[in-house]
């Protein structure tokens, strides 16, 4: 296959190695450094897709990361296909499969393009205007019909098997964009000797300099621009603290001046190495950074403006320069800048026949524009461009001479094959804007600047303003020099042809009629017509208009579309621009990855999970795990095809019949340690501490300083200096956080040091009448008896051969221990108590059954009966208060009268009258069944079991002035009527409380 | 991501650090001795600043010290960073 359209030398592209690729299954042959926009234009394609919404026939519009049309989907397997990529970006390598979008059944006969027929039935506001009735519609017609139209591309249909690296970076200087002037500023602030880092998002660095021809008349420094980009990547690598990351954007400029920036590693790689990671995110934390991010090409506003073969006379430009590759062999150039005639300066002396430049000002004057007269080029001042003929590429240009009493002259068709157009250039300033710098307009240039800056951050070249490239360097030199606090002292000689970088804005004038549609924003299809619709509805603010006609809103955010819609706007408001203001820039500056910002967040590495060094044992056993924060906890453990139900009766009934071993060591633990320990505890938590003696316990209790409970957990006193505090699994971290926050800030007065001990003690809880008897004969040097180690005691001694501190508390209200040994021991303790246990029927139990087996105690968990909302005599815990003291954290709120309400939600314990029913938890609680909503609820419930142990539903519940209603009967709406409950204490099981005695 | 100068340890970025509300919002020495009103206030009053604000920063995951900032909450950038115990520096406000 010929590709017709390659020159017959330059570019540089390496036509000694031809690259072979498909677009939609044809193949098709490029070279070495051809984009895929580049090879296609070369083998003389132009239809590259479907517009959004019309479906109309789209082809490459420009050479950068501003295409809006050229979007395909690259695929190298079920995986790895992604779509929306911009074929002006996607690198050519050997093998490369690319497919079009948004057509079927193919790209050249389009069935979606009945909707171009349909436009003037589809203005802006369509969706809204349209759909609204009837509402029954919505479901079953319309939403299902809208979301498939909707989208653009598909995703892959496999996980992504890629991986994605991280990299944090810290920098002096920051110069982001390698064109002339971020090279210049990238030597002179490589001068310091400090750190900089140069980021283009090209393949190579050069910018503007790229698209020179090779022998054309542009030098600096006496040098060609081509030469002259080698030359300064060799200054900077002479710098050993400079680093030059391409295929690298800039794609967020946060707080602080981070920078984000996308490295693209595997992609343009036909065999991507195993292992290789595909992207790399940057996050650049710079003292400077210097903003040389360029300018972007404005298309012309004219009818038919989106066919195929109708792009942008600078990108022509580069395709003719840099890639070797014709956008035709007879073209049009339609313009309102100076710039375009350079690109048909070079066309013609690469010998494409130029048809006609039709400049829509009326006396350009300028050293380009002189030497295209000089080279005989047929140029028409004062001539609009009025629409283009051909279906799937251009054949004819329309153009409308205006005269110079401002009337139309005739109309006439040109035939062509490529259409060249330039509005001008608009600056980049998104990273800027995005930066928070506050924009100017700049009424010289027509167009918005940066004006102030909010951070430690300079613009140079052409995102600045600046054009020539003269002043482009020595912008970057100053910019650069400034970056690191000296004057600018390098001078460059430059020849170039000056160009007025002055262009047109808006919609030109055309002959065509109310219908004809001139395209603003490609990718989302507005049309001038759209937007003086929206207008005339009565939008006025820039940002209501775009919203409304989705301008701007598609993936190129309007690169290309933002300043021509904002004139459009500003004409037909009949205002000036800045009246009408600026959209605002967002990040991200082209689409990124889903991939590249999980980064290794993903999978098993999603969010850390943390085990107990029982949990091997426990996977063993055939455990079922259930997640506490990032715990993996034990929630039962079925024997021979047990459900839950199953084996939380038989773990309930176990415990209370002989006993049972569960893993504590999820929970949080706090040595609290210091000579004001004990203070410190008075004033943290509500109870009384001092008084507590060495090698006792107290469950203690915590609040906020609003006096609702925070955390519980039982403390024991280690030492008359020492106390071991634990707390909620999840509390742990908020626990520990508070009391720091209390004794740094509040009273730094207390020598008291706080540590988490929680990963130090692996925590074996022994509960059961049997548990004495089973730990007898693994404790060394313990008296283990009821008047040595009473309930709420502790002590120290060995374990199975380990030092540990044993605590004989209960949470089941049966005789209990709970051992604490070093983390790393943990497991062989369990062991051991586990083989010792056999004898007397130990069995292993889960949070499940902990949860039944402190409910029948009417124990509460914080945070299943508490709700931020609770005070401790709420949940039955007023006896915990330590009268006496002077303060602690909460009393002052505990003292409120409405603390004391008798009204306030109290705890208490349901039995539904069917005993068979369990409730459901969070399930509300009324005082009479079968009212009518809305119900005045009196409560709700927090816990729900079935009592094995009782044999019957048990609940736990927050019901108003509860502790007055003993004995009542109240409701539980559901699903299936009024659930009638009796209100009793929620002590279900041994009420006496003598089992933790035993 | 906020650059934030931990008075302890120099300059670090945002994620090692957590957020703890508004400054200088002393407990009272004897609450028992306040009235209902002034306890509420120093429960739940807070200035909510549009522009400069004292507030409390810990660097949680680094020397997990508490400390005030001076944060100018519209620019978010940072006039100063002090000891707990310091007085509010008199920076950027209209003189």
């Amino acid at each position: 296959m010929s590709t017709r359209y390659r020159s017959a030398s330059g570019g540089r592209i390496d036509r000694g190695r031809p690259v072979r690729f498909t677009f939609d299954g044809r193949p098709y042959i490029g070279c070495a450094g051809d984009t895929l926009a580049s090879a296609l234009i070369a083998n003389g394609v132009w239809l590259t897709g479907r517009s959004f919404k019309y479906h109309r026939p789209r082809g490459v519009l420009s050479a950068g990361s501003d295409e809006p049309n050229a979007l395909v989907a690259v695929r190298r397997d079920e995986a790895r296909c992604t779509p929306n990529l911009r074929a002006t970006q996607v690198e050519l390598y050997d093998g490369l499969a690319a497919v079009s979008q948004n057509r079927y059944p193919s790209l050249a006969f389009d069935l979606g393009v009945a909707n171009n027929l349909m436009a003037r039935f589809i203005p802006a506001g369509f969706y809204y205007k349209t759909f609204m009735w009837p509402a029954k519609a919505w479901d079953r017609l319309y939403e299902p019909a809208i979301r498939r139209a909707a989208g653009l591309g598909d995703a892959p249909t496999a996980a992504d098997p890629d991986h994605y690296a991280n990299r944090f970076a810290h920098c002096e200087v920051l110069v982001i964009g390698a064109g002339p002037a971020g090279l210049a500023a990238a030597m002179a602030a490589a001068k310091g000797g400090e750190r900089v880092i140069l980021v283009d998002e090209q393949v190579e660095v050069g910018g503007s300099l790229l698209d020179e021809p090779a022998d054309g008349g542009t030098t600096i420094d006496e040098i060609s621009a081509r030469d002259w980009i080698s030359q300064s990547l060799a200054r900077l690598a002479a710098y050993p603290r400079v680093t030059v990351i391409t295929r690298a954007t800039a794609f967020g400029y946060f707080a602080h001046n981070m920078i984000g920036v996308i490295e693209r590693l595997t992609d343009h790689l036909a065999a991507p190495p195993a292992g290789a990671p595909r992207e790399r995110l940057w996050q650049i934390r710079a003292r400077d950074v210097v903003l040389a991010t360029g300018a972007i090409e404005r298309p012309l506003v004219f009818p038919d403006n989106d066919r195929p073969g109708v792009v942008l006379a600078g990108a022509a430009r580069t395709y003719l320069n840099r890639y070797g590759a014709l956008p035709g062999k007879r073209v049009v150039v339609a313009t309102g800048c100076d710039s375009a005639y350079a690109a048909a300066l070079d066309l013609h002396h690469a010998g494409v026949k130029i048809a006609a430049i039709a400049d829509v000002r009326r006396v350009p004057a300028g050293p380009l524009i002189e030497a295209a007269r000089r080279a005989g080029l047929p140029i028409r001042f004062g001539c609009m461009i009025t629409g283009t003929t051909g279906r799937l590429r251009v054949t004819g240009a329309r153009f409308l001479v205006i005269t110079e009493d401002g009337r139309a002259g005739l109309g006439e068709t040109v035939a062509c094959d490529a259409v060249l157009m330039s509005g001008g250039y608009t600056p980049s300033v998104h990273l800027f804007s995005q930066s928070r710098g506050k924009l100017a307009w700049d009424p010289d240039l027509q167009t918005y600047l940066p004006g102030v800056s909010a951070e430690n951050e300079r613009s140079a070249g052409a995102c600045a303003g600046r054009f020539d490239l003269a002043g482009v360097l020595r912008d970057g030199e100053a910019a650069g020099s400034a970056s690191i606090g000296v004057e600018p002292s390098r001078t460059f000689s430059v020849h170039a042809m000056a160009a007025n970088p002055r262009g047109v804005l808006g919609a030109l004038t055309h002959d065509r009629g109310p219908r004809a549609k001139a395209f603003v924003d490609w990718q989302n299809d507005v049309t001038t017509n759209d937007l003086k619709l929206a207008v005339r509805e009565g939008f006025q603010s820039i940002e209501h208009v775009k919203r409304y006609t989705t301008t701007g809103m598609a993936t190129d955010q309007g690169k290309t579309s933002n300043l021509n819609a904002l004139a459009v706007v500003a004409s037909a408001l009949g205002r000036p621009i800045p009246q009408v203001g600026l959209t605002t820039f967002r990040m991200p500056y082209t689409p990124v990855t889903f991939g590249v910002l999980a980064g290794l967040a993903r999978g098993d590495l999603f969010e850390p999970v943390r085990t107990t060094p029982i949990h091997g044992w426990a996977v063993a056993h055939g455990a079922v795990f259930e997640d506490v924060g990032q715990w993996k906890r034990a929630r039962y453990f079925p024997r021979g095809g047990e459900d839950m139900d199953a084996a939380v009766r038989r773990e309930c009934l176990a415990v209370r019949a002989a006993a049972g071993i569960f893993d504590a060591t999820t929970l949080g633990k706090i040595e609290v340690v210091g000579p004001d320990a004990a203070e410190f505890m008075n004033r943290m938590y509500i109870n009384a501490w001092t008084k507590l003696g060495v090698g006792q316990c107290r469950y203690g209790v915590l609040c906020r300083d609003d006096g609702f409970v925070m955390d519980d957990g039982v403390v024991g006193r280690i030492a008359a200096d020492r106390f071991h505090v634990t707390t909620t699994t999840g509390g742990a971290a908020r626990v520990l956080s508070m009391m720091e926050d209390y004794l740094q800030t509040e009273w730094p007065d207390l020598d008291v040091w706080l540590t988490s001990t929680t990963e130090q003690w692996a925590v074996i809880a022994v509960q059961g009448p049997k548990a004495r008897e089973i730990l007898a004969g693994l404790v060394d040097g313990v008296d283990l008896s009821r008047e040595a180690l009473p309930h709420m005691s502790l002590t120290h001694g060995v374990v199975a051969g380990v030092p540990a501190r044993l605590f004989r508390v209960s949470f089941t209200g049966e005789l209990g221990f709970e051992i604490n040994v070093p983390a790393d021991r943990g497991a062989q303790v369990w062991e051991a108590v586990w083989a010792a246990g056999q004898a007397h029927g130990l069995t292993a139990y889960g949070t499940e059954t902990m949860h039944v087996l402190r409910a029948e105690k009417g124990f509460i968990i914080v945070g299943q009966e508490t709700d931020g909302t609770a005070t401790p005599d709420d949940v039955g815990l007023g006896w915990a208060i330590g009268k006496t003291k002077r303060d602690f954290v909460g009393k002052r709120s505990l003292a409120r009268p409405a603390m004391s309400d008798p009204a306030r939600k109290q705890l208490v314990g349901l039995a539904t009258v069917d005993p068979a029913r369990i409730l459901e938890e969070g399930a509300q609680i009324v005082a009479e069944p079968g009212g009518t909503t809305p119900l005045t609820v009196i409560g709700h419930v927090t816990s729900a079991y079935f009592s094995a142990n009782w044999d019957r539903s048990i609940a736990l519940a927050m019901v108003s002035g509860g502790r007055a209603r003993m004995g009542e009967t109240l409701y539980s709406p559901s699903s299936t009527g009024d659930v009638p409950v009796q209100v009793v204490s929620p002590v279900f099981y041994d009420q006496a409380g003598e089992g933790v005695h035993g | 991501m906020l650059l934030i100068a931990c008075p302890y340890c120099g300059p670090r970025p945002e994620l090692e650090f957590s957020h703890g509300g508004e400054a200088h919002i002393a407990r009272p020495e004897a609450p028992a001795d306040v009235g209902a009103d002034d306890w509420g206030a120093y429960l739940y009053l807070r200035a909510n600043a549009r522009g400069l604000h004292a507030e409390r920063w810990r660097h949680t995951h680094g020397c997990a010290r508490f400390f005030n900032a001076l944060r100018d909450t519209t620019t978010d950038k940072f006039l100063a960073t002090y000891e707990c115990g310091q007085p509010r520096p008199h920076l950027g406000e209209p003189s």
